[in-house]
């Protein structure tokens, strides 16, 4: 039998992606095609190099978050046999880079679904992690001529997307559903292919959590730009009327305390989520706010007279509470009545309490 | 450290028991542990804990569940009402769930 690197692959460079060989099954012509089917299944390691680890730092700061992705099909990894087990898993890279690294020492199967690009839960979600993708997939691939079995293992939050008993009725395939995280793939199988309830449960990993922070920061800049557009304009008020000189001796002091505000609600309160009280996000944002306001008071740093520092309190706080609100999306306890609940009550509020802010902040620069 | 709770009855999960036969998908494809089964029915026992993901609902082949799925995240729904969509999740895109 020919060697599976005589092959010839087609293959795809995306810019900053690591080459991705797959095949090509359009074409009858192609001498891949005479190959058996299995030996036409591309092979990738389960050892991660450096390209993989840069491009996940790249995602986890936000650049090129999206279209980081391996193509759909069916990968080998290992040596695997027609009775191998078959593990279903998305195309965002750092996803399957996850899943192949935990089947290190494994002859498996992977099918890979299009999901564009994103990890299971949110795909499942979005129903491109979903039945329909997957009975294509099986299809699309063979599947039912490469395993002799008819199981297939999927992400337990894959069920979010995938009705099992459909794929059984319309494929044969029984899905069913592995731990949540891939990291338990080897206890799993280990365990006769049962999940334990740690397996299953989707804890708050409320300090791994924490590396999103950055990425909420990012996507919250254009609150913190209208917020410093804003103050820093009318910074240049003053009891004379309004000029620029004014405006470039306090802008500093101004943009400090939105910072700090903001900062307060995208860093602070995440970082000490579970040690705030309240259940909801909003008012667990507007406790921080208010402590924050109080350390800056007493060190005089708030404002220069008393409106100025009752402005900052309301501005503090109605930006971290709001911010605050926005960290319920990398969150993975928050249920969408809920949030629906708390913006109903809470966006009201903090709009209230910035425009009062902005107005009072106005007022102060003519008392100064 | 102890477990986070979101707001008190506020979800939309609903099990009609004469429906459900026991077949225990729920409990093995729920990631909060709202379900049990006892005396051969699926019982709701840590409803706070749902998160509206649906994945209950979807996997019951008897359709005895019911609930009003949706991404529990301020900025996706912040999105949706001023695209005029369903709130949508912008999917921080976390290596933790695989
Ligand atoms: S999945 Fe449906 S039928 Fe099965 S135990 Fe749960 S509620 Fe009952
Ligand atoms: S919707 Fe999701 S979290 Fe809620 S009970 Fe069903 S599976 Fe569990």
């Amino acid at each position: 039998m020919k060697k599976i690197s005589n092959l010839k692959f087609e293959h795809k460079q995306k810019e900053n992606h690591q080459i991705i060989y797959y095949m090509n099954t359009q074409s009858i012509l192609n001498p891949v095609n005479l190959m058996p089917l299995a030996a036409r299944v591309p092979r990738v390691t389960s050892k991660l190099n450096w390209k993989d680890k840069l491009g996940a730092v790249k995602v986890r700061l936000a650049i090129n978050r999206y279209g980081y992705m391996v193509n759909p099909g069916l990968y080998a990894i290992g040596n695997p046999s027609r009775t191998s087990d078959v593990f279903v898993t998305s195309n965002y890279k750092l996803t399957f880079d996850v899943v192949r690294k935990n089947l290190a020492g494994f002859n498996a199967w992977i099918l890979v679904l299009d999901t564009k690009g994103i990890n299971v839960w949110c795909a499942a979600g979005k129903g491109t992690f979903g039945t329909v993708e997957l009975v294509k997939r099986i299809n699309e691939t063979s599947l039912k001529d490469i395993v002799s079995h008819q199981k297939l293992i999927l992400p337990q939050l894959g069920a979010v997307g995938v009705a099992a008993h459909k794929v059984k009725e319309q494929t044969g395939f029984t899905v069913t559903y592995g731990p949540v995280r891939a990291q338990d793939i080897r206890p799993y199988v280990e365990n006769g292919y049962k999940a334990t309830p740690t397996m299953r449960r989707v804890e708050f990993p409320w300090f791994e959590r924490l590396k999103l922070v950055p990425v909420e920061i990012v996507l919250s800049y254009k609150y913190l730009l209208a917020a410093l557009m804003l103050l820093i304009g009318l910074s240049g008020f003053h009891a004379g009327g309004y000029s620029l000189s004014v405006l470039s001796e306090k802008w500093v002091s101004v943009f400090a305390n939105v910072i700090v505000a903001f900062l307060t609600g995208t860093l602070l309160a995440p970082l000490l989520l579970p040690y705030l009280p309240f259940r909801s996000f909003s008012a667990k944002g507007l406790s921080v706010g208010i402590v924050v306001t109080a350390i800056l008071f007493a060190f005089n740093l708030l404002g220069i007279n008393y409106l100025e520092n009752i402005s900052w309190v309301l501005i503090f706080t109605s930006m971290s509470s709001f911010l605050s609100m926005n960290f319920t999306g990398a969150s993975t306890y928050t249920s969408l009545s809920g949030v629906l609940k708390e913006m109903k009550i809470g966006i009201p509020i903090q709009a209230a309490g910035a425009i009062a802010g902005l107005v009072l902040f106005t007022v102060s620069r003519f008392f100064n | 450290m102890k477990k986070l709770v979101y707001l008190k009855d506020v979800v939309t999960l609903q099990l009609d028991k004469e429906k459900c036969i026991a077949c225990g998908m729920c409990t093995k494809v729920c990631p909060h542990e709202v379900f049990e089964i006892t005396n051969r029915k699926a019982e709701i026992v840590n409803r706070d804990q749902c998160m509206e993901c649906g994945a209950c609902a979807k996997n019951c082949a008897s359709e005895a569940l019911s609930v009003k799925t949706g991404v529990g995240c301020a900025a996706g729904i912040i999105k949706g009402v001023l695209k005029g969509t369903e709130p949508t999740c912008s999917c921080s895109g976390s290596s933790a769930c695989c």
